[in-house]
């Protein structure tokens, strides 16, 4: 069974993949997905400490990050939908009515 | 050890090309076999709820819920090929940044795994179904009723955001 340190690193490097995908995608959806990812790299750190520590709580943190995911996903999924309505558009640049 | 390394290279590889591919219902299928490798990562980690989780609800429902979007909208390329202004992670300053910060990050990766002490895990894994559920409606109930409320929220937000406006 690999360390403890070796699950860190994983999740680092899958964070790292997410916010890379923020920050270079113009697709609200994928940006959306990049996300989750960052999302589940989080969650493998809690489970990967939870076991270390022999605790359950590392699994009950990731059924409450699971639960906002969701809820997340849904009011996310549904502002995207409604702007797609306005401007037939997935691109984040098209939709600058707020920016000063 | 082996499939660690090979469920890890599976979920890398497979967020990689989420985010490399173009066309957005490919991306949604690549991160379902990015959450199946994460949920072998749980197996291994002696964690069966939060592996079994993982599939039903994230992968069964959460991407679901994102293909019937990518699906419904119907715009699977629209895509940066035509767009007239440079992207600004193009110019000269914020790639800088983003190589120095990438450098940042594989040193330190590389100084984590070259001195990392081999901390093995406890052998004892107290972390069944039974004492998740018994710590889930004694000590964390608050947070759980908290939750239901959110989902509710959530479930009436998506409902007026994405309703039509009546004319």
């Amino acid at each position: 069974m690999p360390p403890l340190g070796h699950y860190l690193v994983l999740s680092a490097i899958l964070f790292a993949i997410g916010t890379a995908g923020v920050f270079i995608r113009r697709n609200v959806i994928t940006i959306l997905l990049s996300i989750e990812i960052m999302l589940n790299a989080v969650n493998l750190s809690f489970v990967a400490f939870g076991r270390a520590w022999g605790t359950a709580d590392g699994q009950i943190i990731v059924f409450f990050v699971m639960t906002v995911a969701a809820a997340e996903a849904a009011v996310g999924l549904a502002i995207v939908i409604s702007m797609f309505r306005q401007r037939e558009s997935l691109n984040p640049d098209m939709f600058t009515a707020l920016k000063w | 050890m082996v499939s660690f390394y090979l469920l890890g290279a599976v979920a890398v590889v497979a967020s990689l090309l989420v985010i490399a591919q173009r066309n957005p219902i490919y991306s949604v299928l690549l991160l379902i076999a990015s959450f199946g490798a994460l949920s072998g990562l749980y197996v291994l980690l002696e964690a069966p709820f939060a592996a079994v989780i993982q599939i039903i609800v994230y992968a069964g429902a959460i991407m679901v819920l994102f293909l019937f979007v990518v699906m419904l909208l119907n715009a699977p390329h629209e895509e940066t090929e035509h767009d007239l202004r440079l992207h600004p992670l193009v110019r000269h300053g914020p790639m800088g940044f983003g190589v120095v910060l990438a450098i940042i990050l594989v040193v330190e990766l590389a100084l984590v795994l070259a001195g990392s002490r081999p901390d093995r895990f406890g052998s004892a894994a107290a972390t069944s179904v039974r004492s998740i559920g018994r710590a889930l409606f004694t000590d964390y109930a608050f947070a759980f009723e908290a939750t239901s409320v959110l989902i509710l929220v959530a479930m009436v937000g998506a409902v007026v955001l994405a309703r039509r406006e009546p004319r």
